[in-house]
């Protein structure tokens, strides 16, 4: 297995140091993680897009390059037991919960190493052993799995939460909004998270949607508060997180957050996105996450070597990890038949 | 053995498996304070209260994927769908997502629950309202299928889907629900996909399921009255796991069988078991396989429009007469 990068390791004792004048309240070592867990989405998701390139993946894949502080600012927030339930664009969300690299990679490259055996696929990414509680790829129907997750945190007094990601398209299906009122009156511990990119596949949201914040407008015919974030910049999701996983986590039931951001590619694989106005990527890319946050880690202080020796040994991992997918056998074909039952078997008949 | 109806069959199943495992919750329409609206589940929300049987708005997505994330995070819940009817409404949930998780994430997600519903005709209330939809539960690979006639099975099968780590969908017959019968006293489970012969006999096995069975029963009866005709009747309990080997048991023994479905014609769990039969052991038979169904038709609510459409009696007794003759 690749050794995924450990930014904790790198990081210098530096942290005493005093940066007045910058807000600090997140912390280096929150910070530090974030970078580290945005190259990790980055890195990962260019090199998939690279793999299907040389026809060595195949079916589809959602990329979220462009979007990664909202996963990253999140997934810095929780804890280790909480739950994420994510949908087809989920590679981000899945990887920074901790999970292998070369499980995710082996996965769609339909590999034995797979974390579902080759039998799931880029859009059904999950790991429990994580947190990870699935990709779900019919829009909507995670959102009211996460309340039922939610629910057996609520039932046990585990202090989980759960933290649901979705698009903006979502905002427009049945179970939103059946999910949406059923965590509110049930008082669930429940973080909805919609993505506003702009785009449902390939038409913009606005052209379909009532309102101008497809999940924060509707917050109020919930009770809820509208909450807005700046998708694209983790500090800004990591506090927004950190403020709705504590209300959850203390009996103050669900949240809805829209973080507005901007995805670099198009759809799927099978979309160049020609339909986005002219110019429009252009000025996105100048708020492209990484840039930004590296030029913040350096404004803050952290030396030049820290931030690159991270991004070096992201890329490390995901060479590794590469090759050990590359290497690794096809599935066994008895893996077709496994795992319908709780036996482990298909059988449908005596 | 004490006598129950079909309803209070369920009640005691549920309160006998709440009882007995804290993590066993459950979630409905109407099913808490006000008993449920075929008063199916009187009594458990005084017992077990607010925080294990809970009211849900009017959101089938949402009872079944909450049911669904309980479940996978270690929670044993019954979600009530109140008329197998709206199963059509949540069926992204039941078909894409609790029947496949497990598969999909190779085995690394459990989805142990049971949905219950009220299934199929009788009851007037026309084709929104009336349908008997097995057939539609036993294509989807997945998930298992229980459709109890009689109070006993009811309690068993019904305590035997909510501890069985597979997602369960558990048809209960509306109709069946004031009919009573002997249960057994104390804890009573039953085995999930075993058929059981509920009527010895030697000229011909008739298969039913659900409401069809104590017809088929009472067809067998006046066959061997008025026409001398022995039939074996076959109840099949559950659909998935199909119990092929006590049908083909019965079918070598009488080699003539006919099935009575409620389901509309096309796709019938009765053509399933037809094809396994041909495949199987087709130069035992004496005669053709006959279905008898519910047209390809919506149901009608008049009275006298739906008994027309539903197997009756009347119809299973000609046929067979007729067949067998």
């Amino acid at each position: 297995m690749a050794k995924k990068a450990t930014a904790k390791k790198k990081a210098p004792a530096s942290k005493a140091k005093n940066r007045a004048g910058l807000n600090d309240d997140i912390g280096e070592e929150n910070r530090l993680r974030m970078w580290q867990l945005q190259l990790e989405v980055r890195h990962v998701e260019q090199r998939l897009h690279d793999l299907f390139f040389q026809n060595l993946i195949k079916g589809t894949s959602h990329l979220a390059l462009g979007q990664e502080a909202i996963s990253a600012g999140f997934g810095a927030a929780m804890r280790p037991d909480d739950y994420t339930f994510c949908t087809y664009r989920g590679h981000a969300h899945t990887l920074v919960r901790g999970t292998s690299m070369t499980g995710m990679i082996g996965e769609l490259m339909g590999k034995e190493c797979g974390m579902l055996k080759g039998k799931g696929g880029s859009m059904h990414l999950t790991d429990v052993s994580k947190g990870a509680m699935g990709s779900y790829a019919i829009i909507g129907a995670h959102l009211p799995i996460a309340a039922g997750a939610a629910w057996q945190a609520q039932y046990n007094n585990t202090g989980q939460i759960a933290a649901c990601f979705f698009g903006d398209g979502t905002t427009n299906i049945g179970a939103f909004h059946e999910a949406l009122n059923f965590a509110v009156i049930w008082n669930l511990p429940v973080v909805y998270v919609c993505e506003n990119n702009l785009y449902m596949e390939y038409t913009p949201i606005s052209e379909v949607t009532a309102v101008e914040h497809p999940a924060a407008d509707r917050a109020g015919a919930y009770g809820l508060p509208s909450i807005i974030v700046d998708g694209n910049d983790a500090d800004a999701v990591f506090r927004v997180a950190t403020e709705a996983f504590d209300k959850a986590r203390s009996g103050g039931g669900p949240s809805l957050i829209e973080a507005k951001t901007y995805r670099h590619s198009g759809h799927s694989r099978a979309d160049p996105g020609t339909y986005r106005p002219e110019g429009e990527l252009e000025e996105w890319l100048k708020k492209d996450p990484i840039p930004m946050y590296r030029q913040r880690l350096l404004d803050f202080g952290v030396k030049e070597d820290v931030v690159s020796g991270i991004e070096d040994a992201v890329l490390q991992a995901v060479d590794e990890a590469t090759e050990e997918a590359k290497a690794s056998p096809t599935p066994p074909m008895e893996y077709a038949y496994t795992d319908v039952w709780a036996d482990g078997g298909s059988s449908w008949r005596n | 053995m004490a006598e129950l109806t079909y309803r209070e069959a369920v009640i005691e199943a549920i309160a006998q498996e709440m009882r007995r495992d804290e993590r066993v919750v459950f979630l409905g329409e109407d099913i808490a304070k006000a008993g449920g609206v075929f008063k199916a589940t009187v009594g458990l929300w005084e017992e077990f209260g607010d925080l294990r049987v809970r009211d849900t708005p009017i959101s089938e997505q949402a009872i079944l994927g909450a049911a669904m994330g309980a479940a996978m995070t270690g929670l044993r819940p019954i979600a009530e769908i109140m008329f197998s009817d709206f199963l059509a409404v949540c069926w992204d949930i039941v078909t894409n997502q609790i029947a496949k998780s497990r598969y999909m994430t190779g085995g690394q997600v459990e989805v142990p629950l049971v949905i219950r519903t009220a299934n199929g005709g009788g009851a007037r209330f026309g084709a929104q309202h009336s349908q008997a939809v097995e057939n539609w539960a036993m294509m989807i690979p997945g998930i298992k299928v229980v459709a109890p006639s009689t109070p006993a099975d009811v309690k068993g099968l019904l305590a035997a889907a909510i501890r069985d780590p597979d997602p369960v969908l558990f048809f209960e017959q509306k109709s069946l629900y004031a009919t009573k019968g002997e249960v057994p006293d104390g804890e009573h489970v039953d085995e999930l996909g075993k058929a059981k012969v509920v009527r010895e006999g030697d000229d011909v096995t008739i298969l039913a399921l659900g409401l069809m069975v104590p017809r088929a029963i009472e067809a067998a009866e006046r066959l061997q009255a008025e026409a001398g005709i022995s039939a074996s009747v076959v109840d099949i309990r559950s659909l998935v796991p199909l119990d092929t080997q006590t049908i083909l048991a019965e079918v070598k023994k009488t080699a003539r069988v006919v099935t009575v479905e409620e389901n509309p014609r096309l796709c019938g769990w009765g053509a399933e078991i037809a094809s396994i039969i041909a495949e199987e052991c087709f130069y035992d038979l004496d005669m053709p396989v006959v279905r008898i169904t519910t047209p390809h038709i919506p149901l009608s609510s008049a009275d006298e429009l739906e008994d027309e459409m539903i197997p009756s009696v009347d119809r299973i007794f000609e046929s067979v007469r007729r067949e067998v003759d």
